[in-house]
Protein backbone atom coordinates (compact mmCIF):
# COMPACT_ATOMS: atom_id res chain seq x y z
CA UNK A 1 0.00 0.00 0.00
CA UNK A 2 1.24 3.48 -0.80
CA UNK A 3 2.05 5.64 2.22
CA UNK A 4 3.03 9.29 2.56
CA UNK A 5 5.75 10.84 4.73
CA UNK A 6 4.43 13.37 7.28
CA UNK A 7 5.50 14.92 10.59
CA UNK A 8 3.79 14.15 13.91
CA UNK A 9 4.07 16.96 16.45
CA UNK A 10 3.30 15.87 20.01
CA UNK A 11 3.00 18.37 22.83
CA UNK A 12 2.61 17.50 26.52
CA UNK A 13 1.23 20.61 28.17
CA UNK A 14 -0.46 21.74 31.40
CA UNK A 15 -4.24 21.35 31.20
CA UNK A 16 -4.66 24.98 32.21
CA UNK A 17 -2.73 26.14 29.13
CA UNK A 18 -4.55 23.86 26.68
CA UNK A 19 -7.03 26.52 25.52
CA UNK A 20 -4.15 28.78 24.51
CA UNK A 21 -2.46 25.99 22.59
CA UNK A 22 -5.67 25.29 20.71
CA UNK A 23 -5.86 29.01 19.90
CA UNK A 24 -2.33 28.78 18.45
CA UNK A 25 -3.43 25.84 16.32
CA UNK A 26 -6.47 27.73 15.08
CA UNK A 27 -4.39 30.83 14.30
CA UNK A 28 -2.14 28.63 12.16
CA UNK A 29 -4.98 26.80 10.42
CA UNK A 30 -4.23 23.47 12.13
CA UNK A 31 -7.71 22.00 11.98
CA UNK A 32 -6.83 18.43 12.78
CA UNK A 33 -5.49 17.54 16.22
CA UNK A 34 -6.20 15.11 19.06
CA UNK A 35 -6.12 15.75 22.81
CA UNK A 36 -5.96 13.18 25.57
CA UNK A 37 -5.29 13.22 29.31
CA UNK A 38 -2.13 12.10 31.02
CA UNK A 39 -2.90 10.32 34.29
CA UNK A 40 0.41 10.33 36.14
CA UNK A 41 4.10 10.60 35.61
CA UNK A 42 7.41 11.82 36.87
CA UNK A 43 9.74 14.58 35.74
CA UNK A 44 12.32 17.09 36.93
CA UNK A 45 10.07 18.21 39.81
CA UNK A 46 9.26 14.67 40.94
CA UNK A 47 6.25 12.39 40.58
CA UNK A 48 2.76 13.73 39.93
CA UNK A 49 -0.75 12.38 39.44
CA UNK A 50 -3.91 13.96 38.07
CA UNK A 51 -6.31 12.54 40.70
CA UNK A 52 -7.14 14.68 43.64
CA UNK A 53 -6.07 18.23 42.94
CA UNK A 54 -9.30 19.89 41.88
CA UNK A 55 -7.68 23.13 40.76
CA UNK A 56 -6.38 21.32 37.67
CA UNK A 57 -2.88 22.38 38.62
CA UNK A 58 -1.52 18.85 38.41
CA UNK A 59 -3.18 17.86 35.16
CA UNK A 60 -1.35 17.42 31.89
CA UNK A 61 -2.77 16.98 28.40
CA UNK A 62 -1.16 15.37 25.40
CA UNK A 63 -1.91 17.02 22.08
CA UNK A 64 -0.78 15.71 18.72
CA UNK A 65 -1.24 16.72 15.14
CA UNK A 66 0.11 15.40 11.85
CA UNK A 67 1.23 17.94 9.28
CA UNK A 68 3.30 18.31 6.17
CA UNK A 69 7.01 18.89 6.80
CA UNK A 70 6.83 22.37 5.28
CA UNK A 71 4.58 23.55 8.12
CA UNK A 72 6.57 22.32 11.11
CA UNK A 73 8.50 25.54 11.80
CA UNK A 74 5.37 27.65 11.33
CA UNK A 75 3.75 25.69 14.17
CA UNK A 76 6.73 25.18 16.44
CA UNK A 77 7.67 28.87 16.76
CA UNK A 78 4.39 30.03 18.38
CA UNK A 79 4.13 26.77 20.36
CA UNK A 80 7.58 27.33 21.83
CA UNK A 81 6.69 30.95 22.65
CA UNK A 82 3.59 29.71 24.48
CA UNK A 83 5.16 26.95 26.52
CA UNK A 84 8.53 28.57 27.24
CA UNK A 85 7.37 29.56 30.74
CA UNK A 86 5.27 26.44 31.39
CA UNK A 87 5.74 22.72 31.76
CA UNK A 88 5.90 21.24 28.28
CA UNK A 89 7.45 18.52 26.18
CA UNK A 90 7.47 18.92 22.41
CA UNK A 91 8.56 16.17 20.07
CA UNK A 92 8.54 15.95 16.29
CA UNK A 93 8.69 12.56 14.66
CA UNK A 94 8.46 11.07 11.18
CA UNK A 95 5.33 9.08 10.44
CA UNK A 96 3.88 7.31 7.44
CA UNK A 97 0.20 7.91 6.76
CA UNK A 98 -2.14 6.19 4.35
CA UNK A 99 -4.27 9.17 3.40
CA UNK A 100 -1.73 11.89 2.66
CA UNK A 101 -4.27 14.44 1.47
CA UNK A 102 -5.79 14.57 4.97
CA UNK A 103 -2.67 16.13 6.49
CA UNK A 104 -1.47 19.33 4.82
CA UNK B 1 -13.61 27.97 78.78
CA UNK B 2 -15.85 24.91 79.12
CA UNK B 3 -17.86 26.16 76.15
CA UNK B 4 -14.73 26.44 74.03
CA UNK B 5 -13.65 22.91 74.96
CA UNK B 6 -17.13 21.56 74.21
CA UNK B 7 -17.08 23.31 70.85
CA UNK B 8 -13.62 21.94 70.06
CA UNK B 9 -14.70 18.42 71.04
CA UNK B 10 -17.89 18.65 68.99
CA UNK B 11 -15.85 19.84 66.02
CA UNK B 12 -13.23 17.12 66.37
CA UNK B 13 -15.86 14.39 66.64
CA UNK B 14 -18.04 15.67 63.79
CA UNK B 15 -18.34 13.30 60.80
CA UNK B 16 -16.73 15.96 58.57
CA UNK B 17 -13.50 16.16 60.57
CA UNK B 18 -13.43 12.40 61.13
CA UNK B 19 -13.76 11.71 57.39
CA UNK B 20 -11.00 14.22 56.75
CA UNK B 21 -8.85 12.40 59.32
CA UNK B 22 -9.62 9.08 57.60
CA UNK B 23 -8.42 10.44 54.26
CA UNK B 24 -5.33 11.94 55.85
CA UNK B 25 -4.44 8.69 57.62
CA UNK B 26 -5.09 6.64 54.45
CA UNK B 27 -2.77 8.85 52.38
CA UNK B 28 -0.03 8.84 55.01
CA UNK B 29 -0.31 5.04 55.24
CA UNK B 30 -0.05 4.91 51.42
CA UNK B 31 -3.45 3.25 50.98
CA UNK B 32 -4.69 2.97 47.41
CA UNK B 33 -7.92 4.78 48.36
CA UNK B 34 -8.61 7.49 45.75
CA UNK B 35 -11.58 9.60 44.71
CA UNK B 36 -11.69 9.89 40.91
CA UNK B 37 -10.86 13.37 39.71
CA UNK B 38 -14.20 13.81 37.92
CA UNK B 39 -16.12 12.87 41.09
CA UNK B 40 -14.10 15.36 43.13
CA UNK B 41 -14.78 18.11 40.60
CA UNK B 42 -18.50 17.25 40.55
CA UNK B 43 -18.68 17.39 44.34
CA UNK B 44 -16.84 20.70 44.36
CA UNK B 45 -19.36 22.20 41.93
CA UNK B 46 -22.26 20.74 43.94
CA UNK B 47 -20.99 22.20 47.22
CA UNK B 48 -20.45 25.66 45.74
CA UNK B 49 -23.84 25.55 44.05
CA UNK B 50 -25.54 24.54 47.31
CA UNK B 51 -23.83 27.11 49.52
CA UNK B 52 -24.31 29.86 46.93
CA UNK B 53 -27.99 29.05 46.46
CA UNK B 54 -28.69 28.83 50.19
CA UNK B 55 -26.89 32.15 50.75
CA UNK B 56 -28.91 33.87 48.03
CA UNK B 57 -32.19 32.43 49.31
CA UNK B 58 -31.26 33.62 52.82
CA UNK B 59 -30.70 37.17 51.56
CA UNK B 60 -34.07 37.05 49.76
CA UNK B 61 -35.76 35.94 53.00
CA UNK B 62 -34.12 38.44 55.34
CA UNK B 63 -33.52 41.37 53.00
CA UNK B 64 -30.48 43.51 52.33
CA UNK B 65 -28.90 46.02 54.66
CA UNK B 66 -25.94 48.36 54.66
CA UNK B 67 -23.89 45.80 56.57
CA UNK B 68 -23.76 43.64 53.43
CA UNK B 69 -22.09 46.43 51.45
CA UNK B 70 -19.68 47.12 54.30
CA UNK B 71 -18.91 43.40 54.67
CA UNK B 72 -18.19 43.14 50.93
CA UNK B 73 -15.86 46.16 51.06
CA UNK B 74 -14.14 44.74 54.16
CA UNK B 75 -13.71 41.40 52.38
CA UNK B 76 -12.14 43.06 49.33
CA UNK B 77 -9.75 45.08 51.51
CA UNK B 78 -8.79 42.03 53.58
CA UNK B 79 -8.11 39.95 50.48
CA UNK B 80 -5.78 42.67 49.17
CA UNK B 81 -4.16 43.48 52.50
CA UNK B 82 -3.47 40.01 53.91
CA UNK B 83 -1.00 39.07 51.10
CA UNK B 84 0.97 42.29 51.73
CA UNK B 85 1.28 41.51 55.45
CA UNK B 86 2.01 37.85 54.73
CA UNK B 87 4.70 38.77 52.19
CA UNK B 88 6.48 40.97 54.74
CA UNK B 89 6.45 38.10 57.23
CA UNK B 90 7.36 35.28 54.87
CA UNK B 91 10.26 37.06 53.19
CA UNK B 92 11.73 37.87 56.61
CA UNK B 93 11.35 34.47 58.25
CA UNK B 94 12.22 32.19 55.33
CA UNK B 95 14.73 31.99 52.52
CA UNK B 96 12.07 31.30 49.89
CA UNK B 97 12.72 33.03 46.55
CA UNK B 98 10.51 36.10 46.39
CA UNK B 99 8.56 34.79 43.40
CA UNK B 100 7.59 31.69 45.43
CA UNK B 101 6.79 33.89 48.44
CA UNK B 102 4.50 36.08 46.29
CA UNK B 103 2.63 33.01 45.04
CA UNK B 104 2.28 31.62 48.58
CA UNK B 105 0.86 34.85 50.03
CA UNK B 106 -1.71 35.14 47.22
CA UNK B 107 -3.15 31.85 48.53
CA UNK B 108 -3.45 33.29 52.05
CA UNK B 109 -5.24 36.44 50.87
CA UNK B 110 -7.78 34.38 48.97
CA UNK B 111 -10.13 31.91 50.65
CA UNK B 112 -10.92 28.22 51.02
CA UNK B 113 -14.60 27.64 50.38
CA UNK B 114 -14.52 24.21 52.08
CA UNK B 115 -13.10 25.75 55.26
CA UNK B 116 -15.94 28.27 55.03
CA UNK B 117 -18.47 25.42 54.61
CA UNK B 118 -17.03 23.56 57.59
CA UNK B 119 -17.23 26.73 59.71
CA UNK B 120 -20.85 27.24 58.61
CA UNK B 121 -21.70 23.70 59.72
CA UNK B 122 -19.83 24.16 63.03
CA UNK B 123 -21.86 27.32 63.68
CA UNK B 124 -25.06 25.40 62.98
CA UNK B 125 -24.01 22.67 65.43
CA UNK B 126 -23.35 25.38 68.03
CA UNK B 127 -26.67 27.09 67.35
CA UNK B 128 -25.00 30.37 66.38
CA UNK B 129 -26.75 32.12 63.46
CA UNK B 130 -24.75 33.98 60.83
CA UNK B 131 -25.56 36.40 58.01
CA UNK B 132 -26.60 34.48 54.88
CA UNK B 133 -24.73 36.91 52.65
CA UNK B 134 -21.32 35.89 53.99
CA UNK B 135 -21.11 33.57 50.99
CA UNK B 136 -21.07 36.69 48.78
CA UNK B 137 -18.19 38.02 50.89
CA UNK B 138 -16.40 34.71 50.30
CA UNK B 139 -16.81 35.14 46.54
CA UNK B 140 -15.57 38.75 46.73
CA UNK B 141 -12.44 37.63 48.57
CA UNK B 142 -11.42 35.04 45.94
CA UNK B 143 -9.60 37.26 43.44
CA UNK B 144 -8.10 40.51 44.82
CA UNK B 145 -5.32 38.50 46.46
CA UNK B 146 -4.36 37.04 43.08
CA UNK B 147 -3.68 40.50 41.65
CA UNK B 148 -1.78 41.61 44.76
CA UNK B 149 0.31 38.41 44.62
CA UNK B 150 1.19 39.09 40.99
CA UNK B 151 2.12 42.71 41.75
CA UNK B 152 4.35 41.49 44.59
CA UNK B 153 5.97 38.99 42.22
CA UNK B 154 6.61 41.71 39.63
CA UNK B 155 8.12 44.05 42.21
CA UNK B 156 10.17 41.21 43.66
CA UNK B 157 11.79 40.35 40.33
CA UNK B 158 12.31 43.96 39.30
CA UNK B 159 14.07 44.83 42.57
CA UNK B 160 16.02 41.67 43.27
CA UNK B 161 16.39 40.03 39.88
CA UNK B 162 15.48 36.77 41.53
CA UNK B 163 14.51 33.58 39.72
CA UNK B 164 12.02 34.32 37.02
CA UNK B 165 11.39 34.47 33.34
CA UNK B 166 14.12 35.60 31.04
CA UNK B 167 11.46 37.31 28.96
CA UNK B 168 10.50 39.69 31.75
CA UNK B 169 6.93 38.37 31.82
CA UNK B 170 6.84 37.41 35.49
CA UNK B 171 3.41 38.00 36.99
CA UNK B 172 2.14 39.36 33.71
CA UNK B 173 -1.63 38.91 33.59
CA UNK B 174 -2.65 39.32 29.95
CA UNK B 175 -6.25 39.66 28.82
CA UNK B 176 -6.75 35.93 28.37
CA UNK B 177 -5.36 35.16 31.83
CA UNK B 178 -7.42 37.97 33.35
CA UNK B 179 -10.59 36.50 31.86
CA UNK B 180 -9.65 33.02 33.08
CA UNK B 181 -9.02 34.31 36.60
CA UNK B 182 -12.17 36.42 36.86
CA UNK B 183 -14.36 33.76 35.23
CA UNK B 184 -12.82 30.89 37.18
CA UNK B 185 -15.40 28.08 37.33
CA UNK B 186 -15.63 28.10 41.13
CA UNK B 187 -16.40 31.83 41.20
CA UNK B 188 -18.96 31.56 38.39
CA UNK B 189 -20.90 28.74 40.05
CA UNK B 190 -20.74 30.35 43.52
CA UNK B 191 -21.83 33.83 42.41
CA UNK B 192 -24.28 32.47 39.83
CA UNK B 193 -25.98 30.18 42.38
CA UNK B 194 -26.11 33.03 44.89
CA UNK B 195 -27.93 35.21 42.35
CA UNK B 196 -30.30 32.36 41.38
CA UNK B 197 -31.02 31.71 45.07
CA UNK B 198 -31.65 35.41 45.61
CA UNK B 199 -34.02 35.63 42.65
CA UNK B 200 -35.95 32.44 43.44
CA UNK B 201 -35.98 33.02 47.21
CA UNK B 202 -37.17 30.61 49.92
CA UNK B 203 -39.80 29.15 47.55
CA UNK B 204 -37.04 28.21 45.10
CA UNK B 205 -35.02 26.68 47.90
CA UNK B 206 -38.00 24.60 49.04
CA UNK B 207 -38.55 23.32 45.49
CA UNK B 208 -35.01 21.87 45.26
CA UNK B 209 -34.44 21.22 48.95
CA UNK B 210 -34.12 17.47 48.51
CA UNK B 211 -31.10 18.08 46.26
CA UNK B 212 -29.55 21.20 47.75
CA UNK B 213 -30.10 20.73 51.50
CA UNK B 214 -30.56 17.09 52.50
CA UNK B 215 -27.54 15.46 50.79
CA UNK B 216 -25.28 18.42 51.56
CA UNK B 217 -23.59 17.10 54.70
CA UNK B 218 -23.01 13.65 53.21
CA UNK B 219 -21.40 15.12 50.10
CA UNK B 220 -19.31 17.41 52.28
CA UNK B 221 -18.07 14.35 54.23
CA UNK B 222 -17.10 12.57 51.02
CA UNK B 223 -15.41 15.71 49.73
CA UNK B 224 -13.50 16.07 52.99
CA UNK B 225 -12.39 12.44 52.72
CA UNK B 226 -10.87 13.42 49.38
CA UNK B 227 -9.37 16.58 50.89
CA UNK B 228 -7.81 14.42 53.59
CA UNK B 229 -6.26 12.21 50.91
CA UNK B 230 -4.92 15.26 49.06
CA UNK B 231 -3.64 16.86 52.26
CA UNK B 232 -1.94 13.60 53.26
CA UNK B 233 -0.24 13.29 49.87
CA UNK B 234 0.70 16.97 50.07
CA UNK B 235 2.24 16.45 53.51
CA UNK B 236 4.10 13.35 52.35
CA UNK B 237 5.54 15.01 49.25
CA UNK B 238 5.77 18.52 50.67
CA UNK B 239 7.87 17.47 53.62
CA UNK B 240 10.79 17.21 51.19
CA UNK B 241 10.21 20.72 49.81
CA UNK B 242 9.01 22.76 52.80
CA UNK B 243 11.49 24.13 55.32
CA UNK B 244 10.47 24.29 59.01
CA UNK B 245 10.11 28.09 58.80
CA UNK B 246 7.70 27.78 55.85
CA UNK B 247 5.66 25.07 57.63
CA UNK B 248 5.51 27.30 60.72
CA UNK B 249 4.26 30.14 58.50
CA UNK B 250 1.43 27.86 57.34
CA UNK B 251 0.41 27.45 60.99
CA UNK B 252 0.66 31.00 62.34
CA UNK B 253 -0.37 32.96 59.24
CA UNK B 254 -4.01 31.82 59.65
CA UNK B 255 -3.92 33.35 63.13
CA UNK B 256 -2.58 36.65 61.76
CA UNK B 257 -5.36 36.63 59.16
CA UNK B 258 -7.86 35.68 61.87
CA UNK B 259 -7.02 38.76 63.93
CA UNK B 260 -7.40 40.98 60.83
CA UNK B 261 -10.75 39.32 60.07
CA UNK B 262 -11.89 39.79 63.66
CA UNK B 263 -11.13 43.52 63.57
CA UNK B 264 -12.90 43.86 60.21
CA UNK B 265 -15.96 41.92 61.44
CA UNK B 266 -16.24 44.12 64.52
CA UNK B 267 -15.86 47.34 62.50
CA UNK B 268 -18.53 46.23 60.03
CA UNK B 269 -20.91 45.30 62.86
CA UNK B 270 -21.50 41.66 61.99
CA UNK B 271 -23.21 39.21 64.33
CA UNK B 272 -21.00 36.76 66.32
CA UNK B 273 -21.66 34.10 63.65
CA UNK B 274 -20.82 36.55 60.86
CA UNK B 275 -17.62 37.58 62.62
CA UNK B 276 -16.64 33.91 63.02
CA UNK B 277 -17.12 33.44 59.27
CA UNK B 278 -15.18 36.63 58.45
CA UNK B 279 -12.35 35.35 60.67
CA UNK B 280 -12.48 31.95 58.96
CA UNK B 281 -12.35 33.50 55.48
CA UNK B 282 -9.39 35.69 56.47
CA UNK B 283 -7.58 32.73 58.05
CA UNK B 284 -8.13 30.26 55.22
CA UNK B 285 -5.91 29.71 52.19
CA UNK B 286 -7.08 28.98 48.67
CA UNK B 287 -6.38 25.71 46.86
CA UNK B 288 -8.62 25.99 43.80
CA UNK B 289 -8.72 29.45 42.22
CA UNK B 290 -5.29 30.74 43.21
CA UNK B 291 -3.15 27.70 42.24
CA UNK B 292 -4.76 27.74 38.79
CA UNK B 293 -4.16 31.48 38.43
CA UNK B 294 -0.55 31.12 39.57
CA UNK B 295 0.12 28.38 37.02
CA UNK B 296 -1.21 30.66 34.29
CA UNK B 297 0.30 33.98 35.30
CA UNK B 298 3.26 33.04 37.48
CA UNK B 299 4.51 29.63 36.31
CA UNK B 300 7.98 30.41 37.70
CA UNK B 301 6.60 29.91 41.23
CA UNK B 302 6.75 26.31 42.41
CA UNK B 303 3.43 24.53 43.08
CA UNK B 304 5.46 22.10 45.20
CA UNK B 305 5.69 24.92 47.76
CA UNK B 306 2.29 26.62 47.70
CA UNK B 307 0.03 23.59 47.25
CA UNK B 308 1.30 21.41 50.13
CA UNK B 309 1.46 24.48 52.37
CA UNK B 310 -2.13 25.48 51.68
CA UNK B 311 -3.59 21.97 51.51
CA UNK B 312 -1.33 19.94 53.76
CA UNK B 313 -0.63 22.43 56.55
CA UNK B 314 -3.11 25.33 56.72
CA UNK B 315 -6.28 23.50 55.67
CA UNK B 316 -6.00 20.73 58.32
CA UNK B 317 -4.99 23.30 60.93
CA UNK B 318 -8.06 25.40 60.21
CA UNK B 319 -10.38 22.42 60.05
CA UNK B 320 -9.29 20.82 63.32
CA UNK B 321 -8.06 23.69 65.53
CA UNK B 322 -8.85 26.93 63.71
CA UNK B 323 -12.63 26.76 63.32
CA UNK B 324 -13.49 26.18 67.02
CA UNK B 325 -10.90 28.80 67.93
CA UNK B 326 -12.38 31.36 65.51
CA UNK B 327 -15.91 30.73 66.80
CA UNK B 328 -14.63 31.12 70.35
CA UNK B 329 -12.86 34.38 69.42
CA UNK B 330 -16.02 35.77 67.82
CA UNK B 331 -18.28 34.86 70.73
CA UNK B 332 -15.75 36.08 73.32
CA UNK B 333 -15.35 39.55 71.83
CA UNK B 334 -19.07 40.04 71.27
CA UNK B 335 -19.93 38.93 74.82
Amino acid sequence: METFKKKRIEIVIEALVLKRLIAVFEDNQINGYTVYSAQAGSGKSGAWQADGVISGTNELRVVFCIVDETRVDQILDPVFKLISRHIGIVTVSDVDVIRGDQFD
Amino acid sequence: MADILNLAAANLLSPMVLFFALGLAAALARSDLAIPEAVAKGMSIYLMMAIGFKGGAGVAAHGLDATLILALIAGLILSALIPVVAFQILTRVSDLPRVDAAAVVAHYGSISIVTFLAATEALKISGIPAESYMVAVAAAMETPAIFVGLILAQSATSTSGSRGSSTGEVGNLDRTALREVVLNGSIVVLVGSFIIGWISGPAGLTSIESFIVSPFKGVLCLFLLDMGLIAGRGLRDGSKQLSPSVVAFGLYMPLVGAVMGLVAGLLVGLSPGGIALMITLSASASYIAVPAAMRLALPEARPAIYLPLSLGVTFPFNLVIGIPLYIAMATAVTG
